[in-house]
C-alpha cells in the first residue's frame, strides 16, 4: 500500500486526495436537500423577494393636507402633491382633524398650509409647514425630500407664472441624489443582495459542513488515512468557492435581465472582490464548523456572526454614516461592510481605484487571517 | 498467545496512559495498560462502558496522544508519528465512518483515493471486497439507505482497500442482528486466516471476544486481566452451575431471585433453566428454594469469568428488587394478580405499506396481561414499524389492532394512555435535568399535585436515580439513560409498556439491571412487549415470535423456538439463524433474489 504511494509519486498521491474529497463534497451537496435548499433555493427566493417584495421606495404616502383657506395658490400647491406619485393627498381644513388622522396612522404626514399663504406668497415668500410621523425615520427621511421636492416645483411654477422676481421666490429647495438618479431603490438593493447570498453560501452553508462530518462520525475515519489537514481544508473550499460563484453569476444575470441595475464598473473587479469575500466568508463558516462540532451550534452562531452583520452593519441598509459612533467602530469588523463599499462603487459608480484597493486589501487581510486559522483548527486528532 | 514475542508484535503498549479533561475535572480513562498484539491474531477489548475500550483503540490509531507510557503500532510510535500510523492501518469507527450521501461504490472509490490504491490494485481488490461482502447488487445504492448489517459490511471494505496492517474495529457489531453479525464474523476469520492480518475489536458481546485469540478485559481504565479466552473461562472454573426451576416459578424469577443471593456472582436463564456462578462451589447445595437435585454442574462460559473477574473487582453486583413484589405493588398502585389470560394485545392480519415496499406483512400475535413478548428479527424485518403501530404513531394500511381493549386504529388516545414507550433512541432532553425530565413527562401525562410528587418520588427511588436528581440528562451513562427513559415512560402506570431495543450498546451489568427490573415490573401485572438483538435476552420472556422481511416466522415459547435451531443443545441464536435462513432458502428457491 506504502507501495502504492511511491509509485504514483507524492505529488500525485496528494492531488489524487484532494480529488476525491472534492467530488465526495460535491456528491454531497447535490444530494443532500438541505444543501440544495441553502446554495441555489434559498439564493433564489431572496433574489426574487429582494427584487420584486421588498423595495424601500416610497410611494403613495399618505398625507394630509390642510388648507385653512381656499386659494389659486394653495390650491396649485395641493395640486403637486396630488399628482405626484408618491403622496396620496386627504385634504382636511383644521389642523385637528390632520391631527386626529396622524394618531390614528390614517396619514404618516401633514402638509399645513395656513390661512395667510395667499398672503404670504405674494409678500415675502410663504411657510408652509410639513409634519411627519417619524416613527420609521428611513420613511420619514425620504418622505421630506420628496415633499421639499413636491414643494419647490410648486413655488417654481408659482414664481414662472406670477413673473415675480427670481429673489422673492416662495420656497428654495434644492435637492439631488448622487448615483441613484431614479431613486430606484433596486439600485442599491442588488450590491445588498450579492452581498447576502455570498454570506449565505459561504458562511451558513460551509458551516455546516465540518460540524456534520464530526457529527457522523465520518471525520473519525477520514483521519485515519494518509489525508492531511490541508487537504481536508481545500476538499472543503474548492466546492463551495464554485458554488458561490455560481450564486453571483445568478445575482449578476438578475441584476441586468430583471432589475436593469446600470453596471459601470469591469466584470473583473467584481469578480476577483466578490472572490476575495467569498474566501472571508468560507474561512469564518469553516471555522466556526471546525471548533464547535456542533450543526446547531456552528449555524446559530454563524447567523449571529455572518447573515445579520452583513444586513444591518454593512451600509447595505443603513448608512454608516449616520449611525452612532459605536456602531459605526464595530461595523469595520464585519467584512460585508468592505464588500458592500466595493460593490456599490463597481456597480453605480464604476472602477474608482481609490475606493476598491482599500476595501479589497481588507478583504485579502481578513481572508488570510481566517483560512490560517481554520487550517490550525483542523487537526488529524479527537482532543 | 499472551507470552508473543515482542519484536514480531504488531502492537507493543508499556504503562500506557492517558487522561481527558472536562469541567476542570481530570478523568483517568486509561491507566498502566500494558499489552502486546500478535501478528495474525485476533485481539477482542472487552469491557463495561467507559472501561476505555474506544479510547485505547482511538489511541491506537493515531487520533489520541498518549499522556504517559509507549504506544508503538506497527513499528511507529504512536505519540511522535501518528500519520505514518494513519496511513498504514486500517480504522472503523463506532458508526463505520460511512457517507450516507454516496453510494457504495463511492465511498470505496473515495477511501481508495485517499489511500493512493492504484487501478491495477483496485482491479484485483473491488471484486474480492465485493466477493467478500456480498454487496456487488448494491454498488450504486446511497450508503445511507443500506441495513444496520450491509453499511458495517461496506465500513469492512472501505478499511480494507488498502490492505493494511492492522485493522482496527470499534464495536463492529453493535445494534446489528446475529445473522449479520456472524456474517462479519465469518469474513474476519476469513481474512485473518487467508492474509494474516492482525485485528483488534472491541466488543460488548462476550461470546465474540470468546472466539478471539486473545482478549483484553479493561475495567475503569486498567487491565483486569489479559489472555486467552479460556483464561478468562477459568476464573470462573467450577463455580458455573444450571439450576431447574421447581413448581410454577419461570426462570426469569428464579434468576432475579438468585441475583439478590449474596453466595450468588452471577444469574443468568438459559435453556429453560438458570445459569448461576457461585463465590463458594460448596454454596450449590445449599441456594434458597432450589430443589435438591436440581443444581448440575456446567463448565465455565467466557461470560460466567467476566462477571467473576468484575465483581472481583469491586464492581456491585445486580441490586435485588428495590421494593419486595408486594411493597412495590402497594407503592406503584399496580394490582397484582391480574387475571392471567386476559388478552392486552391483540393483533391480527396487521399490515403495513410504504408505497410499494411492505414492512408489516399479515401478522398476528396475542399478548396476555403480565406476560413478557418478545420480537425478534435481524434489522429491517418490520418490528419498529409493529411497535409504532401498536403505540398509535403510525396508521395501519390493513387488519386488526386492540390494545388494552381500545381499537388503536380509531381510538388511538384512550389506547395510548395506558402503555408506556421507550424508543430506540433516548429521546428525552439531553438539557433538563432527570427531575425536570420526569416533572415534565408526568405534566405530559396529565399527573398533578400530590400524586405527581408521588409517583416521581417512586421514579426516583426505584430506578436509584436520586444521585443524580440534578444532573442534565445527557450527561447520565448509557445505563442511566435507559433508566431514566424506562423511569419516564412508567409515572403514568401503564399497563403496557413497549421497549424497543433498550439492551442495545449496553454492556452485560446494565443489561441484567435491565432485566431484573422487566422482571419485577410483569411480577406487577405490567404486560411487556420488547425487540432485542441479545437472542439470549429471548429467555427472559413468556413468548416470543421471530419476524424477517414483514412476517412472522416462528412464534412460541422460548422452549420451542430453541429446539427448532440445530445440534444437541442449540442455543437461542442457533435457533433464530436456523429459522430465518430456511424462510429466506424457500423465498429464493423459485429464484427471487433478496
Amino acid at each position: 500500500m506504502t507501495a502504492a504511494v511511491d509509485k504514483m509519486g507524492p505529488r500525485a498521491a496528494k492531488l489524487l486526495r484532494i480529488w476525491a474529497l472534492i467530488r465526495k463534497e460535491g456528491l454531497q451537496v447535490v444530494r443532500d436537500p438541505s444543501s440544495f435548499a441553502i446554495g441555489i433555493v434559498l439564493p433564489l427566493i431572496l433574489i426574487l423577494l429582494y427584487g420584486y417584495g421588498v423595495t424601500f421606495d416610497v410611494k403613495h404616502v399618505p398625507v394630509a393636507i390642510v388648507v385653512e383657506a381656499p386659494s389659486p395658490d394653495a390650491a396649485d400647491l395641493t395640486s403637486g402633491f396630488s399628482l405626484s406619485p408618491y403622496f396620496s393627498v386627504k385634504a382636511v381644513t383644521t389642523l385637528a382633524a390632520a391631527n386626529e388622522l396622524m394618531l390614528e396612522r390614517k396619514v404618516d404626514g401633514i402638509v399645513f398650509i395656513r390661512e395667510d399663504f395667499a398672503r404670504q406668497v405674494r409678500l415675502s415668500g410663504a411657510s408652509v409647514q410639513v409634519i411627519l410621523h417619524g416613527t420609521d425615520a428611513n420613511r420619514a427621511r425620504i418622505m421630506q425630500a420628496y415633499a421639499q421636492g413636491a414643494l419647490a416645483q410648486a413655488g417654481a411654477r408659482a414664481a414662472s407664472e406670477g413673473g415675480q422676481d427670481l429673489g422673492a421666490g416662495p420656497v428654495s429647495v434644492q435637492s439631488r441624489l448622487w448615483f441613484n438618479d431614479a431613486d430606484d431603490s433596486h439600485y442599491y438593493l442588488v450590491p445588498g443582495l450579492i452581498v447576502l447570498v455570498m454570506t449565505l453560501i459561504g458562511a451558513t452553508l460551509t458551516a455546516m459542513v465540518m460540524a456534520r462530518e464530526w457529527e457522523r462520525g465520518t471525520l473519525e475515519a477520514l483521519f485515519v488515512t494518509p489525508v492531511r489537514a490541508d487537504e481536508i481544508m481545500i476538499g472543503k473550499l474548492v466546492p463551495y468557492f464554485l458554488l458561490g460563484l455560481c450564486g453571483l453569476g445568478l445575482c449578476m444575470l438578475a441584476a441586468k435581465f430583471l432589475f436593469m441595475v446600470p453596471f459601470r464598473g469591469s466584470v473583473w473587479v467584481l469578480g476577483f472582490t466578490s472572490m476575495l469575500y467569498l474566501l472571508v466568508t468560507l474561512g469564518v463558516g469553516l471555522l466556526i464548523s471546525t471548533t464547535l462540532r456542533s450543526q446547531f451550534l456552528a449555524s446559530q452562531i454563524t447567523q449571529l456572526v455572518t447573515f445579520l452583520p452583513a444586513t444591518m452593519l454593512s451600509g447595505f441598509i443603513y448608512d454608516l454614516r449616520s449611525v452612532p459612533a459605536v456602531i459605526r467602530v464595530i461595523s469595520y469588523g464585519v467584512p460585508a461592510r468592505y464588500f458592500v463599499a466595493l460593490l456599490q462603487t463597481i456597480f453605480l459608480a464604476g472602477d474608482v481605484w481609490s475606493v476598491i484597493l482599500p476595501n479589497a486589501l481588507m478583504l485579502g487581510v481578513m481572508a488570510t487571517v481566517l483560512l490560517t486559522l481554520t487550517r490550525r483548527a483542523i487537526r488529524k486528532s479527537l482532543e | 498467545m499472551s507470552d508473543a514475542a515482542a519484536p514480531a508484535a504488531v502492537v507493543v503498549c508499556a504503562g500506557l496512559g492517558k487522561s481527558f479533561k472536562a469541567d476542570h475535572h481530570s478523568f483517568q480513562a486509561l491507566q498502566d495498560i500494558d499489552f502486546q498484539a500478535a501478528p495474525g491474531a485476533v485481539t477482542a477489548l472487552v469491557g463495561s462502558d467507559g472501561a476505555g475500550k474506544t479510547t485505547l483503540l482511538r489511541l491506537m490509531a493515531g487520533l489520541l496522544k498518549p499522556d504517559a507510557g509507549v504506544l508503538t503500532v506497527v513499528g511507529v510510535d504512536a505519540a511522535a508519528a501518528p500519520g505514518q500510523i494513519q496511513a498504514r492501518i486500517g480504522y472503523m469507527p463506532q458508526r463505520f465512518g460511512l457517507y450516507d450521501d454516496l453510494t457504495v461504490q463511492e465511498n470505496l472509490d473515495l477511501y481508495a483515493d485517499l489511500h493512493g490504491v492504484s487501478a491495477a490494485e483496485r482491479a484485483v481488490k473491488y471484486p474480492q471486497l465485493m466477493e467478500m461482502t456480498a454487496l456487488s447488487p448494491f454498488t450504486r445504492r446511497l450508503a445511507g439507505q443500506l441495513s444496520g448489517g450491509m453499511k458495517q459490511k461496506l465500513g469492512l471494505a472501505c478499511t480494507l482497500v488498502s490492505t493494511p496492517e492492522l485493522l482496527l474495529l470499534d464495536e463492529p457489531t453493535a445494534g446489528v442482528d446475529p445473522l449479520s453479525r456472524r456474517e462479519l464474523w465469518q469474513i474476519i476469520r476469513d481474512l485473518v486466516r487467508d492474509t494474516g492480518l492482525p485485528v483488534i475489536v472491541s466488543t460488548s458481546y462476550l461470546d465474540e471476544a470468546d472466539r478471539c485469540d486473545h482478549v483484553i478485559v479493561l475495567h475503569r481504565g486498567k487491565v483486569l486481566t489479559q489472555g486467552a479466552p479460556a483464561s478468562v473461562s477459568g476464573v470462573a472454573a467450577g463455580r458455573s452451575f444450571l439450576v431447574t426451576p421447581s413448581g410454577d416459578e419461570k426462570p426469569r424469577e428464579m434468576q432475579a431471585r438468585l441475583l439478590g443471593d449474596p453466595a450468588v456472582i452471577d444469574a443468568v436463564p438459559e435453556g429453560g433453566r438458570v445459569r448461576v456462578v457461585l463465590n463458594d462451589p460448596a454454596a450449590a447445595s445449599a441456594l434458597p428454594g432450589v430443589a435438591p437435585g436440581a443444581v448440575v454442574a456446567t463448565p465455565a462460559h467466557f461470560e460466567d469469568g467476566f462477571m467473576t473477574l468484575l465483581r472481583a473487582a469491586g464492581e456491585p453486583g445486580v441490586a435485588p428488587a428495590a421494593n419486595g413484589p408486594t411493597a412495590a405493588v402497594a407503592a406503584s398502585g399496580l394490582t397484582a394478580g391480574t387475571p392471567e389470560g386476559r388478552v392486552e394485545v391483540q393483533v391480527r392480519n396487521l399490515v403495513r405499506r410504504f408505497g410499494a415496499f411492505t414492512a408489516v406483512d399479515n401478522i398476528s400475535f396475542e399478548v396476555r396481561s403480565g406476560e413478557i413478548f418478545g420480537l425478534l428479527g435481524p434489522n429491517g424485518a418490520g418490528k419498529t414499524t409493529t411497535f409504532r403501530m401498536l403505540c398509535g404513531l403510525l396508521s395501519v394500511t390493513g387488519g386488526e389492532l386492540k390494545v388494552g381493549g381500545a381499537d388503536m386504529r380509531t381510538a388511538r388516545a384512550s389506547g395510548r394512555g395506558r402503555l408506556g414507550y421507550v424508543a430506540q433512541k433516548f429521546s428525552l432532553y439531553g438539557l433538563l435535568s432527570v427531575r425536570e425530565n420526569l416533572d415534565f413527562f408526568a405534566s405530559v401525562y396529565g399527573l398533578r399535585g400530590a400524586h405527581k410528587r408521588e409517583r416521581i418520588d417512586w421514579a426516583l427511588h426505584e430506578f436509584e436515580l436520586t444521585p443524580y436528581v440534578g444532573a442534565p440528562s445527557a450527561r447520565l451513562a448509557g445505563g442511566h439513560k435507559q433508566r431514566l427513559a424506562m423511569a419516564a415512560a412508567l409515572l403514568h402506570e401503564p399497563e403496557l409498556l413497549f421497549l424497543d431495543e433498550p439492551t442495545s450498546g449496553a454492556d452485560p451489568m446494565a443489561r441484567r439491571d435491565f432485566w431484573r427490573r422487566i422482571t419485577d415490573l410483569s411480577d406487577r401485572g405490567v404486560t411487556v412487549i420488547i425487540t432485542t438483538h441479545f437472542m439470549a435476552e429471548a429467555e427472559y420472556c413468556d413468548r416470543i415470535a421471530i419476524l424477517d422481511g414483514g412476517r412472522i416466522l416462528a412464534q412460541g415459547a422460548p422452549a420451542e423456538i430453541r429446539a427448532r435451531g440445530a445440534g444437541e443443545t442449540p442455543t437461542m441464536e442457533d435457533a433464530f439463524i436456523a429459522i430465518v435462513e430456511d424462510s429466506r432458502a424457500a423465498e429464493s428457491a423459485p429464484g427471487a433474489a433478496a
